[in-house]
């Protein structure tokens, strides 16, 4: 199987879709001539020509207003943010007009659109380019929320989201572009809502995604290696819609369970998981589930700062041995 | 760029085109009195942003469109819903928030729907649907067809920056879009001088290169003949164009609102209320013979009928299945 980097397996996946329909078009800013600020458009207007691969101005609310009016009338917009912290000036358009105009509209206007582009903690970028928002748009009926950890899952969701009726937001790993991994040629789909094992294991669960779940493939290791402990990492990959019931198949087997986000905690997306499992497996949980997430502040720029705000292999095995009640 | 024309003179070979646009006029004005009885009775809830006073600018400009143009509106949008051709029966029921209305009972007053008419949304966000009219002339041009998109907003939408936005990428990529300000004079109640540092909206244009034009609201044909204009730039030359449309809203800026009183003065209302549109192009047709007041009444009595009819059509329509809550967030 071919090794690709995220970024080439995004790539893949839009000239794919691109070429499959032609009501697929990307916009954005710097996707065509500049090849893409993080280059994952890298070829494509060379290969769609201007019609298709659409640079506009720095105007957030505008473009994803544009993207959310051709998908009224039936096109399939794919909008890239140059990274989700500039969509929060978009926000007005993915919620009350993307998520909503389909319950509004009382089915007639559906909006196939997706929304993509770079999130979560990056390096030294200070407190308004580093977060995470997953919780932000998961929070909303309407919208499906993908964030894809390995080249893979990136391009199978991916596909799977431009082929979706729904808005989706794609929250793609601002770290994760170098990251190499096999991806299948040709048609990949990865279903939106479905988590995937990323390591079997039978005595902790890890419910992660995105960039942390490198985290807890690391720590899973180290903790068979060293205290002899076999954990399951569940990458949720979707995290709305979200597979509670590949979640609680696990914690049902382990019985102890650990969730990890990179976002904040308050209302996180560790917040909702914990909420499905004490509901639905009180009875086989060992000991109360934790979650390792972003500390509680705006990103630091200063970088002993910045690492001790972020989720990691360290703060994930202490957290497991926790809930293991070793030491 | 801005331009102002002239009012049309009558032209006596379209006198049945006049009238059906009277009839239009007055059946917006006649729907929205059964609206403002039924809102005070308690069977129509939420806000209700009535459009009496501006009927001309829907009634002229849907006129002038083709079945297949597309429309999106603010949330004072009973008037375009009908303009449309919508029935009277759909709408009220949708204010009355039944399953029989247009959005299902989901959308009410501020949200109608008739994907079928290209009428897409009323939308309650101030300013939040230019850009998506603008996505619509960007799917026109897309595709290559000769549709046009058409936003209606108000005047308090244009300090917005999503109006900025919008009309920047418009001009920018050259769409066939029509936005059409109805310069209603008060973005609620702050006045337009209160709110913007220009007062002409055409003016706006010369920002984007884009063709305006200033037109009398209160004059359906004048309307009409402007908003034939911009469509056929637009289809012809898939250009945009700014129509700034001065109107006036007659009641409050919505039922909670008293019709003057802290922003406006009777006096103010009661001049703009000389204008009126309905009764200004009645006298134009009755002083050229092309209707009499027999005419108008027996007019007047059919959209009488067809209002009542709508009232109880919607006061006796069912309300949605309870399972009606959870469908349509997602589509399949």
């Amino acid at each position: 199987m071919p090794i690709l980097t995220y970024r080439d397996a995004l790539n893949q996946a839009l000239r794919e879709e691109m070429e499959r329909d032609p009501d697929v078009f990307l916009m954005g800013e710097e996707v065509g001539v500049y090849q893409g600020a993080y280059k994952v458009s890298r070829g494509l207007l060379e290969a769609f020509g201007d019609r298709r691969v659409v640079d506009t101005p720095i105007t957030e609310l505008g473009f994803a207003g544009v993207g959310v009016g051709a998908a009224m009338v039936g096109l399939r917009p794919v909008v890239e943010f140059m990274t989700w912290n500039f969509a929060l000036l978009a926000m007005d358009q993915l919620i009350n007009s993307a998520a909503k105009m389909l319950y509004m509209s009382a089915g007639q206007v559906p909006i196939p659109i997706v929304f993509r582009g770079p999130g979560g903690a990056a390096l030294q970028l200070g407190a308004q380019h580093s977060q995470a928002f997953e919780s932000w748009y998961a929070h909303v009926p309407g919208l499906k929320v993908a964030a894809p950890a390995t080249p893979a899952d990136a391009k199978g969701l991916l596909k799977a989201a431009i082929r979706d009726n729904n808005p989706v937001v794609f929250l793609e790993g601002e770290m994760l572009y170098n990251t190499k991994g096999e991806v299948p040629e040709g048609e990949h789909v990865v279903p939106l809502g479905s988590a995937d094992i990323k390591r079997a294991g039978d005595q902790v669960t890890i419910v992660c995604h995105s960039k942390t779940v490198a985290l807890a493939e690391k720590a899973a290791a180290q903790l068979a290696e060293r205290h002899e402990l076999s954990a399951e990492v569940v990458d949720l990959r979707t995290i709305r819609p979200l597979d509670t019931a590949t979640i609680l198949a696990s914690v049902r087997k382990t019985n102890r369970c650990v969730v990890v986000e990179e976002g904040w905690p308050f209302c996180g997306v560790g917040a909702q998981v914990v909420d499905e499992i004490q509901r639905e497996a009180f009875d086989h949980l060992d000991a109360p589930v934790l979650r390792v997430t972003g500390a509680d502040v705006p990103m630091p720029y200063n970088r002993q700062l910045e690492k001790a705000s972020k989720p990691s292999v360290e703060r994930i095995i202490e957290a497991v041995k926790a809930v293991s009640y070793l030491d | 760029m801005s331009t102002t024309v002239a009012a049309p003179a009558l032209d006596k070979t379209r006198a049945e085109f006049y009238r059906g646009l009277l009839r239009d006029m007055l059946r917006i004005r006649r729907f929205e009195e059964k609206a403002a009885e039924a809102y005070a009775l308690g069977k129509i809830g939420g806000f209700c942003h009535l459009y009496i006073g501006q009927e001309a600018v829907a009634v002229g400009s849907i006129a002038a469109l083709r079945a297949d143009d597309y429309i999106m509106c603010s949330y004072r949008e009973h008037g375009h819903a009908l303009a449309r051709g919508m029935s009277a029966r759909t709408v009220m029921a949708e204010l009355f928030g039944k399953a029989t209305g247009c959005s299902g009972g989901k959308g009410g007053s501020m949200h109608l729907f008739d994907a079928s008419k290209g009428f897409l949304g009323g939308h309650a966000i101030v300013g939040a649907h230019i850009p998506l009219v603008t996505g619509a002339a960007f799917a026109i041009k897309y595709r290559d067809t000769e549709q046009v998109a058409v936003c209606y907003y108000g005047e308090a939408a244009v300090n917005n920056g999503a109006f900025h936005e919008a009309l920047n990428m418009a001009a920018l990529w050259k769409l066939p879009a029509i936005y059409l300000c109805e310069n209603n004079r008060y973005g609620m109640g702050t006045a337009l001088e209160r709110a913007s540092a220009i007062y002409d909206i055409a003016e706006r244009a010369c920002s984007y290169d884009m063709h305006a034009e200033t037109v009398d609201g209160m004059d359906v044909l004048a309307v009409h003949d402007a908003t034939v204009r911009a469509a056929q730039l637009a289809r012809e030359k898939k250009l945009p164009t700014l129509l700034e449309v001065r109107t006036y809203r007659f009641m409050g800026h919505s039922m909670s609102d008293p019709i003057h009183g802290h922003y406006r003065t009777r006096e103010e209302v009661e001049e703009q209320r000389r204008k009126d549109p309905i009764t200004g192009l009645f006298k134009r047709l009755e002083s050229e013979a092309l209707m009499s007041q027999a005419d108008f009444d027996a007019m007047d009595k059919d959209i009488t009928t067809e209002c009542d009819d709508a009232v109880k059509f919607a006061d006796e329509s069912p309300e949605p299945e309870p399972s009606e809550l959870h469908t349509d967030v997602y589509k399949a």
